[in-house]
């Protein structure tokens, strides 16, 4: 066991921090830089071509396919590097490069993957992801958005329904889309896999007003839009299998998170307890902090064993799920105690008090965490059938068409 | 990075979990439980025979020198099995107290016969209620005075290690007539504990002070291999159980509020594993990470463990509440793992005070 680099880590590390040196600092954001949503979403794609023009980009993906066949490790250790930078990263690059790349590696034909390929790994195409609906989130199979061939013989496909929840659908050039394109059979087999170019007509996007006062996630309405048949990923039918490589990808992915523990810490020495001393000093307070800290490190440790495992060759498989797991839970339960510990000025507090804010919008942004890439109840049905080998859900739609569900 | 156990360290592992599954089965830990009896004899001999005991021990003292990534797999397995032996006190705690405090000539003495399984050691620290680090026994003139109490496994001991006065060692033979051993009702009702009285009885003070924070940082850690052991047992026997039992026509099993339950021990365990792994590779090779990962491992280990036993007789239901059943071994053990070396407040406290910068205040 070694946690520290390898000689050939180590050097792929200087490696990584030399470029990073040179190529990042002119891509920073300002700390706490505020934006239009267009500029950041710009200054992402510049981001982009400097990591493709410097050999950054897919480095986990396939040579042949224009990445760096590198490993897992390597790429978290150009991760840790990056992420000492404060750059232009978001929903609008990862979707690209996490989710569309590999499903359209896997599923996709030559044709495909010249178009989008090196274009995604440049920036000059980014993406969003058109997948779950207002009836269909944990039961994504449940989606309702249909798509019919045209009836003029041209072979394209008219699609109508409503997405949800797709981050940055309103400045990305193209979508990754799954529809049902067969009522008649069971859900998980009616479905398949699209591209859409987002300029599409028939292609209508509205912010969703959040809970936290932000709108990063649509709703996208599309109403007779036309997809070529050339756009189809796999064949008909076969979108559910594409839907996981992509969600597969999304699990691996939920690696970076906001809202250690430690800056929760400061907030506590930094709040009287009305007797000469902080709140940190609270017996209460230490031990639960203690337990979180605890779990956090933990949680890094558990990370370095699934990476160690995936350089090895195996497949974490549903372990992975124990990451988000463990960590959307704490993020609540931390904040919403730093909340407490404040007192009334947690709920209300003056201008000057910036860090009172952040607080507030971690405890809001937590409840996203518990749902988004996998829901705790589903997470946890996972690691109980998965890695205890318990039994799987009763299903009462299995072999049911979909057209004769209810509801 | 590799961040994994190395395959000598997993045969090691499973081989302690083959002897142990062999010589320490539950019905086994019942007749000791029913016989009244101190220890499991038999499978002390057995671990000094396959050189167990000594895995830890330095090679010029009998032992083999090994890590404490290799004894703590050997800890997970004693965990696991929920074995009826003074491992902890006489490996972890004692011949480390010897190794880190003592004299050239009382490793000399006493390091080859812990090794071997000659001689069993126990470390004596806590005095009543209350803080368990305690150091109200004090020696003058070479006679200890004061009481210690419980003490682990002292019914077996030859000897004692003696938390005293200004925060030292005293190394103390407990074989005669100024040291009195009162056996306790001990929860654990197969690790006993004593009442030691010490009434000028004569004792060696030990030559380095200040190592108490270093001999319970690296005990930390193995209690926290321990626990991991005895939690994953537990959620296994939960599992086994749920899949086996039939209630409303289907496995007890299949029923989320049992898959979730577990899912959550699963989950809790692996985290705390992944602590214990990190604990035991700071103890070899990164000593200053190791009071920041040592409080982690013991936090993370008390949690796992706690929620296991807790859990495992839950879903047994009824019979769990049954000494046939096998549940009730671990959830006494886990009490008093969860309170052996100090209980959770104390390990926050030493968690938050490691930190670099530190949000550190001793309560």
């Amino acid at each position: 066991m070694d946690f520290n680099d390898s000689p050939g880590e180590a050097a792929f590390r200087a490696e990584a921090r030399d470029w990073l040196a040179t190529h990042a600092p002119a891509h920073e954001l300002a700390p706490g830089a505020k934006m239009p949503d267009t500029e950041e979403a710009d200054r992402g794609r510049a981001w982009m071509r400097e990591l493709y023009a410097g050999g950054w980009s897919g480095l986990t993906f396939p040579k042949a396919l224009g990445g760096r066949g590198l490993s897992g490790i390597e790429a978290v250790i150009f991760a840790e590097e990056e992420g000492k930078y404060h750059l232009p990263k978001g929903p609008f690059t990862s979707i690209g490069t996490g989710m569309a790349l590999p499903v359209i590696a896997r599923h996709g034909n030559d044709e495909q993957r010249a178009r989008f390929i090196e274009a995604t790994l440049k920036g000059d195409i980014t993406w969003c992801q058109l997948f779950s609906e207002p009836a269909a989130g944990s039961d994504l199979a449940g989606l309702r958005t249909k798509a019919v061939r045209a009836d003029d013989g041209s072979g394209d496909w008219i699609v109508n329904g409503q997405k949800l929840w797709s981050s940055w659908a309103h400045l990305t050039d193209w979508g990754i889309l799954v529809v049902r394109t067969d009522p008649t059979v069971p859900k998980h087999k009616g479905l398949t896999f699209f591209v859409v170019d987002m300029k599409t007509p028939g292609i209508e996007t509205r912010p969703i007003r959040q809970i936290s006062g932000a709108s990063e996630f649509n709703e996208t309405f599309l109403t007779d839009v036309r997809i070529p048949d050339a756009n189809r990923l796999g064949a008909e039918g076969e979108g559910w299998a594409c839907c996981m490589t992509v969600l597969m990808g999304e699990r691996l992915g939920s690696g970076a998170h906001r809202g250690g523990i430690e800056p929760l810490l400061d907030y506590a020495a930094a709040t009287p307890d009305g007797h000469g001393g902080n709140m940190l000093d609270d017996r209460a307070v230490r031990l639960q902090f203690a337990e979180a800290l605890a779990e956090e490190q933990g949680e890094r440790f558990f990370q370095a064993r699934l990476r160690t495992m995936v350089s090895k060759g195996e497949n974490p498989g549903a372990l992975a799920g124990m990451v988000k797991l463990a960590y959307a839970s704490r993020y609540q339960k931390t904040n919403g105690l730093a909340l407490e510990l404040r007192g009334l000025a947690g709920i209300a507090p003056e201008a000057d008090d910036t860090a009172t804010g952040d607080v507030q919008y971690d405890y809001i942004y937590s409840t996203v965490m518990r749902i988004a890439g996998g829901a705790d109840e589903v997470l946890r049905n996972q690691i109980a059938e998965r890695v205890l080998g318990m039994p799987g859900e009763m299903r009462m739609d299995k072999d049911v068409p979909f057209e004769k569900l209810k509801g | 990075m590799n961040f994994d156990l190395s395959d000598e360290q997993k045969m090691l592992g499973e081989q302690a979990r083959g002897l142990l599954a062999d010589m320490s089965p539950y019905d086994r830990l019942r007749s000791l439980i029913d016989s009244g009896a101190e220890w499991d004899e038999a499978l002390w001999r057995a671990l000094a025979g396959m050189g167990f005991l000594g895995a830890a021990v330095p090679e010029e003292h009998g032992g083999l020198g090994l890590g404490a990534l290799d004894l703590g797999v050997i800890m997970e397995a004693l965990g696991r099995a929920n074995a009826a032996v003074p491992f902890m006190s006489s490996i972890v705690l004692g011949a480390e107290a010897i190794r880190l405090a003592g004299s050239e000539e009382q490793k000399a003495e006493w390091l080859p016969k812990l090794a071997s399984g000659e001689a069993i050691a126990t470390l004596a620290y806590a005095e009543g209620p209350g803080p368990v680090f305690a150091r109200g026994v004090t020696i003058e003139g070479g006679k200890l005075t004061g009481r210690k109490s419980p003490v682990a496994d002292a019914g077996v001991a030859d000897i004692a290690i003696v938390l005293i006065a200004g925060g030292g060692f005293a190394l103390v033979e407990l074989d005669q007539p100024e040291v009195k051993r009162t056996r306790l009702e001990s929860f654990d009702q197969l690790r006993p504990h004593y009442c030691l009285d010490f009434d000028g009885a004569a004792a060696e003070p030990m030559a380095g002070g200040g190592k108490l924070d270093r001999l319970i940082d690296q005990a930390a850690v193995q209690a926290a291999f321990e626990a991991v052991g005895a939690a994953d047992a537990c959620l296994h026997m939960a599992r086994d159980y749920a899949m086996e039992r039939q209630i409303f026509g289907r496995p007890l099993g299949g029923f989320q509020a049992i898959k979730h339950k577990l899912a959550d021990v699963a989950v809790a365990t692996e985290l705390a594993r992944s602590n214990a792994y990190y604990g035991g590779w700071a103890a070899e090779s990164s000593p200053g990470d190791l009071p920041a990962a040592a409080a982690a491992a013991r936090l993370s280990g008390i949690k796992c463990f706690e929620l296991a036993a807790r859990e495992n007789l839950q879903v047994h239901g009824g019979i769990g509440y049954t000494f046939e059943a096998n549940c009730h071994f671990y959830y006494r053990r886990e009490r008093m793992l969860a309170v052996h070396l100090g209980n959770r407040g104390f390990w926050a406290d030493r968690l938050l005070n490691a930190l670099p910068g530190s949000q550190g205040k001793a309560a």
